[in-house]
């Protein structure tokens, strides 16, 4: 499998008169096509900045990316909004779809930001939408369709158009449990049938069982790279030991958590490498 | 994709877009009314003087314009026609009467006006006949008096006119309709100029052996380009006089630019009115979409297409709602009244509709700005 998103010792400092704020701070990862990766962290630790900067909507103070052999630090604005409507697919936590758009409208949306609304183009965007199990909801207006429809929707809109790079902001932050592992059980599907690098940012990390990878971050450093499946799987398992203590989910909030406790300053990469 | 996105919403908006267009349509009617009722009061104060086939007019000097003040006799009328360059001068006398009707129709209050028929001044019939002699019981009246009065060519109408404090009531035969020649807000009705010195309107009953006297003279100069020189010429040669164009003497109409200007006035501040509302309301809206710009954006709309999108959508709503408003000014219009000072022609409308087109995106520009301002990341909570 060949790298497809590529940081080196990427950073993003805020500075906000006296203080400087570093919300990334010398992050270095590579991301595999058909791979999909978990990007975890409590609430600060810099993940949606990071996916922020990987999708090209803020710029780096430091570092640099490189998605399909392009450097995102050597564009300018308007070649970033370019380079992210042809290679890149978003699912947001909200506000993922046009409310005066069908379903299958917003699917053809990206096909049409990109030239590509012909017919073959509206079979595909149909036949995704299928496989997402809503082939009774093509002509529904978001407002008609469940959390998770619209999630899975978002989803088929992100695929589309064929992006190098799929990237999700907390794709069941409003879902119940059984719609959230639905949506991602769909999502790590597809990213692995049709060979994307895909980046979920997630509090919830039962859904880790579905990737491949787990990326942790906390205070904007990238603490450890989890790749091995044991860890993987013990990490949502845990997750799930409390839940059935517990009916709430389980939030990644602090290091002890971890089956290996480490501390701030530590990272390893747990069984990394094929 | 801006005209996709721009249709898409107005359709599936319907109710939301018809009601925008509906607010525009309501403040086209209200300017164009302005604008009508201005046109209307205009032409109800000068459309005489307006169309009259003349290059300059003569007043008596010092009384500011004021047909009603002026006085020029026959000899200095006499004066003017001997003037080198003026090809050719009709007098004209001015009074007010009334056509009376019997039974229950109501009377209607007219300008008498005498003229020489054939000379400047006279107003030309476009059905049945011109006034011919320089007396004699015949009338040519205006398209405004057949339309209040249904007054036909042929038809013998009684008019009255008070000389001294009696009444006095003179018959006319109707022998041509001339179109609209409303003179201070009165629809006009011409006689020949003896005829007029007889019976109109004075407070002495007139002693016909003292010298003819009119209100102004109609002058038509050889060389219509140069009316500067030849007002100064006759006021030179004749003395006594001053010599305007016909637009400044109808504009020296008594209340005829506080009239325009109030007018004017109002359709501006309505206008000003139109751009902040259409200009608030795409400005909520645009508000209440940011969330929907801001992922646009994200998933790579150019800010160009948004832009574009927002002022189509603009652009739209505004030409229908000005389109519902004029037809909805052209249906109110018919129904009303016949003396109803309002006018749905001319440059007044034209001008008035071409500025309400405009207030739309006008007002609607800081909704295009906001939009492009909106951060993807702030804006989708990121």
């Amino acid at each position: 499998m060949n790298t497809i998103l590529q940081t080196q010792s990427l950073s993003k400092i805020y500075d906000t008169g006296s203080l400087s704020i570093k919300a990334v701070d010398q992050v270095s990862i590579d991301i595999r096509a058909g791979e999909f990766v978990a990007l975890v962290g409590p609430s600060g630790s810099g993940k949606t900045t990071m996916l922020a900067l990987l999708a090209g909507l803020l710029r780096a103070s430091g570092g640099s990316i490189l998605i399909d052999g392009s450097d995102l630090g050597k564009m300018s604005d308007v070649q970033r909004t370019s380079f992210r409507r042809e290679k890149i697919g978003f699912t947001f936590q909200a506000n993922n779809l046009v409310p005066f758009l069908t379903a299958r409208e917003n699917v053809e949306l990206m096909l049409r930001l990109n030239n590509k609304n012909d017919r073959q183009g509206r079979e595909r965007a149909e036949e995704l939408l299928v496989r997402l199990g809503l082939a009774d909801r093509l002509s529904s207006l978001p407002s008609q369709l469940s959390g998770g429809q619209q999630q899975r929707v978002a989803i088929a809109r992100a695929l589309i158009h064929n992006p190098s790079v799929v990237l999700a902001d907390e794709p069941t932050a409003a879902l119940d449990t059984e719609r959230a592992f639905q949506v991602v059980k769909i999502f790590s599907e597809l990213i692995h049938e049709q060979n994307k690098a895909g980046i979920m940012v997630t509090h919830d990390l039962r859904m880790c069982q579905y990737v491949d990878k787990v990326i942790q971050m906390v205070d904007g450093k990238l603490i450890r790279i989890i790749a091995d499946r044991v860890q993987i799987e013990g990490l949502a398992n845990n997750s799930l030991a409390e839940i059935r203590q517990s009916p709430q989910p389980v939030v990644f909030d602090e290091p002890k958590r971890l089956p290996v406790p480490l501390t701030q300053t530590q990272f390893s990469v747990a069984g990394a490498g094929d | 994709m801006s005209f996709y996105l721009a249709f898409k919403e107005i359709w599936r908006n319907r109710g939301r877009f018809l009601l925008f267009s509906l607010v525009i349509a309501l403040i086209t009617v209200l300017v164009l009314f302005i604008a009508g009722l201005a046109q209307g009061l205009a032409a109800a104060n000068k459309e005489y003087l307006e169309k009259l086939n003349a290059d300059l007019i003569v007043f008596q000097e010092k009384t500011e314009l004021s047909t009603t003040a002026s006085r020029i006799g026959t000899a200095k009328f006499n004066d003017i026609r001997r003037v080198p360059g003026v090809k050719d001068a009709g007098p004209i006398g001015f009074s007010n009467a009334t056509i009376v009707f019997a039974g229950v129709q109501k009377p209607l209050d007219v300008s008498l006006t005498g003229v020489e028929p054939g000379k400047p001044g006279a107003a030309p019939a476009f059905a049945g006949e011109d006034l011919r002699s320089n007396r004699g019981y015949n009338t040519v009246i205006d398209r405004n008096v057949v339309e209040q009065t249904g007054i036909k060519i042929g038809d013998r109408i009684t008019i009255k006119t008070i000389q001294g404090t009696e009444d006095k009531f003179h018959e006319l035969k109707v022998i041509g309709i001339t179109d609209g020649r409303q003179y201070f807000f009165q629809p006009s009705i011409f006689i020949p100029l003896d005829t007029w010195d007889k019976i109109r309107s004075q407070p002495e009953v007139n002693d016909l052996a003292s010298e003819l006297v009119v209100n102004v003279v109609a002058v038509q100069i050889d060389n219509p380009t140069d009316q500067q020189t030849m007002s100064l010429q006759i006021e030179r040669l004749v003395g006594g006089v001053e010599v305007v164009d016909r637009r400044t003497a109808y504009e020296a109409t008594p209340g005829y630019q506080a009239q325009q200007s109030t007018l004017n006035t109002q359709q501006g501040f309505t206008l000003l009115i139109g751009i902040l509302v259409i200009g608030g309301f795409f400005q909520i809206q645009t508000l209440q979409k940011v969330p929907q710009i801001g992922m646009l954006k994200a998933v790579g709309t150019p800010n160009r297409s948004l832009a574009i999108a927002v002022v189509l959508q603009i652009i739209l709503v505004t030409i229908f709602g000005v389109l519902l408003g004029s037809l909805g000014t052209l249906a109110l219009s018919l129904g009303l009244p016949a003396g109803i000072p309002i006018i749905f022609l001319g440059n007044n409308i034209a001008l008035a509709i071409f500025t309400l087109l405009l207030i739309g995106p006008i007002g609607g520009l800081v909704s295009v700005r906001l939009a492009l301002k909106v951060e993807p990341l702030r804006a989708l909570g990121m």
